[in-house]
């Protein structure tokens, strides 16, 4: 008789390819996975909202953030010049300082033609005052603006400095609160996309109940038909990821093309990098992770429940 | 035989039974199994024969009493320990309990499967087993699509496909014609001559007299009484344990 060495054997194979058998394989079956997949999209596309919005944000507030502007208010054409020309210099020769810019005469009149009409800024009858543009390798701090002031306040006294992003100030309030608004977002999709996939783990269970405890009685060990159930759970489950990834994809590459055609520099800059894609990525993932989980957990508690 | 030596397979000793606060439906019962035994196991409906049976099965504590099974203690066992114990005993449930969205094949084959037996090992066994009991052209029927005897052939031929210790039957012939059952009966005995222990509940008188040197358990109100001494020691023994090469599709399963 050769079969007690053999059911030895058999009793340590436990992962045999008959496995996947055990349990039907209905896969995409039913409204769960259409339910996971939307979920997926959803959270994903809530996701990469929130994540654009960072990278406008933060890319926005790099340019700004490290520029100030200085004005050279002074009556005297010829003495503002002077001035001018000394500030660019005295500047230029500061340390952190990366680059300094005299802001043309004509850009100037183009930013306040609207406010004083054409005609006003052919005599010299409306002092414009000359504009600066500095900027620094790091944030401009207040402490570096006031350094700014000392340097330039004996060369030209008339020098008024401001930080650039000052003026932005209430913009990036607003895109720090949308910012949290897609937070809450994601994580209450997060929380749906969880209960939907543990509500269809139990769901697939419940429909196996039966199948369980013949296994069961047959004398299949707990971990062996939790990892039969936990595997064909997360088929469907990573089924419904893969298409909800792919559907927020296409929205978000639409999408995406569309603000990219406006042209507006600030939204180009909220593109998504790869190490932001990742992490979209992840969240198809997590759907997965928690389905296995919840399937292990529910097949694991319902066999306990059996001697 | 790779038996256990001590001359026992199952004792029960004073075991009782009761579900929830009900009454007791299994009360001082005490027997032993011997190895290689032909039991039979009748009594009226609702006698306890079932319940009975879930204790032999590990699918049920008793409330009281000790049972000793294959040289351990069954009560005291820990839970991680009884799937080994389950894979050495053969069951025909009372009701089936086919997976509903296997096929026969895949039904008789899970035993098998269970225990890791490599799938090379599995198609001409099953494919055997399934001709014995005369359904080899519905192994790919669903259980549904079957009759309840060609079910209870599928239920038995997954009950004895990995040639168990103990084969453990509840009403095996319950939903087949006579004819049927006899070859039935052949197979449980083909076997019991190969060493297993069987045991076999059922009302049908006729069928305990079809099984030479079989012994008689009866069940009376959850009480066991003995009709033919099974329960005495040394009991009377069934055939001897044959080694010969065996017709049949038994000589051919893996385990
Ligand atoms: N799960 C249960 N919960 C409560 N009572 C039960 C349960 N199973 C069986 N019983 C009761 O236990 C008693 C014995 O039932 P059992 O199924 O063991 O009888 P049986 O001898 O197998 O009958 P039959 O020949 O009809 O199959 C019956 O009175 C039944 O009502
Ligand atoms: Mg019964």
């Amino acid at each position: 008789m050769t079969w007690r060495p053999a059911l030895a054997r058999g009793w340590r194979r436990i992962s045999g390819v008959g496995e996947a058998e055990l349990v039907p394989q209905a896969r995409l079956s039913g409204p769960m996975p259409w339910v996971i997949a939307i979920m997926v999209a959803l959270t994903i596309i809530a996701a990469s909202a929130g994540l654009a919005l960072r990278n406008a944000t933060a890319s926005a507030a790099a340019d700004l953030e490290g520029g100030a502007t200085v004005q050279i208010v002074e009556a005297n054409p010829d003495a503002r010049q002077a001035q001018a020309s000394a500030s660019l210099a005295r500047l230029r020769a500061m340390p952190g300082v990366t680059s300094v810019r005299l802001v043309p005469q004509s850009e100037v009149d183009a930013l306040v033609e609207p406010w004083l009409g054409a005609g006003a800024l052919d005599s010299d009858a409306i002092p414009v005052p000359a504009l600066i543009d500095v900027r620094f390798d790091r944030p401009a701090t207040p402490a570096r603006l006031a350094a700014l002031r000392g340097v330039l306040k004996p060369i030209a006294p008339g020098a008024r400095v401001d930080a650039q992003s000052g003026w932005l100030r209430p913009v990036f309030a607003a895109m720090a609160s949308l910012q949290w608004l897609a937070i809450a977002l994601v994580a209450l999709l997060a929380v749906a996309l969880a209960a939907a996939v543990l509500l269809a783990a139990r769901n697939a269970l419940g429909a196996n109940r039966d199948t369980i405890e013949i296994v069961h009685l047959l004398g299949g060990t707990d971990a062996q038909i939790a990892r039969v159930f936990q595997r064909s759970i997360g088929v469907d489950a990573a089924g419904g990821g893969v298409v909800g990834l792919l559907l927020a994809a296409v929205v978000i590459l639409v999408l995406g093309r569309r603000f990219a055609s406006l042209g507006a520099g600030m939204v180009d800059r909220g593109a998504l990098g790869w190490a932001d894609w990742l992490l979209l990525a992840l969240v198809p993932l997590a759907a997965v992770l928690v389905a296995m989980v919840t399937a292990r957990i529910t097949v694991l508690r319902s066999l306990r429940k059996m001697l | 035989m790779n038996q256990v030596a001590d001359g026992e397979i199952v004792h029960f000793d004073n075991v009782g039974l009761r579900y929830g606060t009900d009454r007791e439906v299994l009360s001082d019962v005490s027997f032993t199994l011997f190895p290689g035994s032909f039991y039979f196991l009748t009594g009226a409906s609702g006698a306890g024969k079932t319940s009975l049976l879930k204790l032999l099965y590990l699918a049920q504590r008793p409330s009281r009493g000790m049972i000793r099974m294959f040289g351990a203690d069954a009560i005291t066992l820990p839970r991680d320990r009884l799937p080994a114990f389950r894979r050495r005993l053969g069951v025909v449930f009372q009701d089936f309990r086919l997976v509903p969205h296997l096929s026969a094949f895949d039904n008789v084959a899970l035993p098998l499967r269970v225990a890791g037996v490599p799938e090379k090992d599995i198609a001409r066994p099953v494919g055997d087993m399934l001709d014995w009991v005369g359904l080899a052209d519905r192994k790919d029927a669903r259980p549904a699509t079957l009759s309840g005897g060609e079910q209870q052939r599928v239920a038995i031929a997954r009950a004895v496909i990995g040639r168990p210790e103990m084969l453990v039957a509840d009403e095996p012939t319950g939903n087949v014609d006579p004819e049927m059952a006899i070859k039935l009966l052949r197979l449980f005995e083909a076997l019991n001559r190969l060493g297993t222990t069987v045991v076999v509940a059922t009302h049908d008188v006729h069928l305990l007299t079809k099984v030479p040197d079989s012994l008689i358990m009866r069940l009376d109100k959850g009480r066991l009484s003995d009709p033919t001494g099974a329960l005495r020691y040394p009991p009377r023994r069934s055939s001897t344990p044959s080694s010969g090469p065996l017709a049949g599709p038994l000589s051919d399963a893996p385990l």
